[in-house]
């Protein structure tokens, strides 16, 4: 897909360079950003990825769209093949089904196996932290195992316990608060994700890798 | 230092300051100020900066005790805003004695007010900003709406002299609210009868609304795609519509992604006029060019530059 720059209202534009989960793509969102970032011009704030694109939030009374535009397509151009770049690698310990994960035998019965081998599947395998949004901290991970990638729910719960590890379609994220949601809930960390006053705030950024492992 | 009491909480008061920018990446919105020109006309009044601390209060006041001397002003919605019996007039630097109470009583026009404090209030500062965030990520104060008994102490933060100003050029046009919106970015996505329901249509602000955004009754949108697609960014302004075809107006506490389709955004200078709007009010959509987004903005931008020198 071409990459297009469109225009979110008059302080954001928004850099889709994909239409698909795809690591690829997401790294050189990410490489965007970080470029965007880097450069500094005036008038441009933030620049936020999601998982194929850039939104560059910026001032319009300081800033040209088109101008903003042009900077960011040379930007574009010039990204090279973006092999992943210095991110870390968190484990995650869960407890999954009983009260944890009171979705875990639904995702079983949609997948046709045992809950066990829904956490095996869901445990074997790293996960790239595409994005962080929805609530401070919250983590957009894929892709998980196809046969386990239960849509999410029709109707979302009102309250998901914090902590909560869940899954939609082929994304996993873990709730750092009690919020309401609609993921299939699978388990429950007590890792927590979000601290104000920590030296990172969140403990995933964009980039990162997560393993998760059954505790007992 | 002064410090004032929150004696009754009202609906919703909570500490705005200057937005928590620089955090979306990680999921924190910048929040602030619902109505940030009514929020910053307060500041300038009182001699603050525009962006200091101050409260918003939300349809139902809260009652205020302040056990020194202060110096206020009342900006926003009109809630009849009064102290020791007689009103309290709008967009006016009033001084406060010892122990005096503000209390509010009907609503006469808008949904919001502020009540800047000459000196600014000494909320928490939590990543870079006293605003707060009823998101429940951020610890203490900077995490909840005020409550009954809460005391705040009054910061002596001021740049200027409190000044007055003329209500009648300051004020956010009101009723009959029409807020202008930018195309995009999935408006390609809604066929012509959508576009046309949503820029004639009249909608209603609908009970499941708040400080993160309004969930609007009304004409419904029907995008080519019905869904989600790939989350990204969400700024303030946003027009989604989810698969119930029914519009969400996101506002100051957004979430920062979202995957439903956009059919427009809000310009920046008319989103004061949308935060005056209370569950029940009514709400229409008119299409704007960037280019008269950024002059609508520049000139608002101009007056506040305006009120600042004005010493």
């Amino acid at each position: 897909m071409k990459p297009q720059i469109l225009r979110a209202g008059d302080s954001a534009l928004l850099v889709r360079l994909g239409d698909a989960i795809d690591p690829v793509v997401n790294a050189r969102a990410l490489a965007l950003a970080r470029r965007i970032r880097e450069a500094a011009w005036p008038g441009t704030a933030e620049a936020v990825v999601g998982y194929a694109s850039v939104t560059v939030y910026f001032n319009p009374l300081m800033a040209a769209s088109r101008e903003l535009e042009q900077r960011i397509n040379s930007l574009v151009s010039s990204l090279g093949n973006e092999g992943p770049p210095k991110t870390h690698t968190v484990q995650i310990g869960v407890r999954y089904g009983g009260e944890h994960g009171p979705d875990l035998e639904e995702v079983a019965a949609f997948a046709r196996c045992t809950p066990d081998e829904v956490v095996q599947l869901h445990a074997s395998r790293a996960y790239r932290v595409f994005m962080v949004g929805f609530v401070p901290g919250f983590p957009y991970m894929a892709s998980v195992d196809e046969r386990i990638a239960m849509p999410r729910r029709d109707t979302p719960r009102q309250k998901v316990p914090a902590l909560s590890v869940g899954i939609a379609g082929r994304q996993t994220g873990i709730y750092p608060i009690e919020s309401p949601g609609g993921w299939r809930l699978i388990g429950r960390t007590d890792q927590p994700m979000f601290d104000a006053f920590g030296p990172e705030p969140s403990l995933l950024q964009p980039g990162d890798t997560v393993h998760f492992h059954r505790m007992k | 230092m002064p410090r004032m009491l929150i004696v009754k909480a009202g609906m919703l008061a909570t500490v705005q300051a200057r937005p928590r920018f620089g955090w979306q990446h990680l999921g924190v919105p910048p929040g602030g100020a619902m109505d940030d020109y009514s929020f910053r006309v307060a500041n300038l009044i009182v001699g603050n900066d525009a962006e200091e601390a101050a409260l918003e209060v939300t349809l139902l006041g809260p009652e205020l005790e302040f056990d020194s001397q202060v110096t206020i002003a009342v900006c926003g919605a009109d809630l009849t805003a009064q102290t020791n019996g007689s009103e309290i007039p709008m967009m006016t630097p009033v001084d406060m004695a010892a122990g005096a109470r503000v209390r509010f009583g009907a609503r006469r026009s808008g949904a919001r007010a502020y009540v800047a404090v000459r000196g600014g209030i000494d909320a928490p500062v939590v990543l870079g900003s006293r605003t707060t965030s009823l998101s429940g990520a951020l610890p203490g104060l900077a995490g909840r709406a005020l409550r009954a008994g809460d005391e705040l102490q009054i910061g002596n933060r001021t740049v200027g002299n409190p000044r007055r100003v003329d209500p009648a050029m300051w004020s956010i046009g009101e009723a009959d609210a029409a807020v202008r919106f930018i195309p995009g970015p999935d408006i390609e996505l809604f066929g012509a009868e959508s576009r046309d329901a949503f820029e004639t249509g009249e909608y209603r602000i609908s009970v499941q609304s708040n400080r993160m955004g309004y969930r609007l009754e009304g004409p419904m949108l029907k995008p080519v795609n019905a869904g989600t697609l790939l989350s990204e960014a969400t700024p303030i302004g946003s027009i989604q519509v989810p698969p119930s075809g029914l519009p969400i107006l996101l506002m100051a506490d957004r979430q920062t992604t979202g995957g439903y389709p956009r059919i427009g955004t809000v310009i920046t200078a008319d989103l004061p006029i949308a935060a005056q709007l209370a569950p029940g009010d009514r709400l229409r959509f008119a299409r704007a060019t960037e280019d008269q987004a950024i002059a609508a903005l520049g000139a608002r931008e101009q007056m506040l530059d305006w009120l600042r020198s004005a010493s």
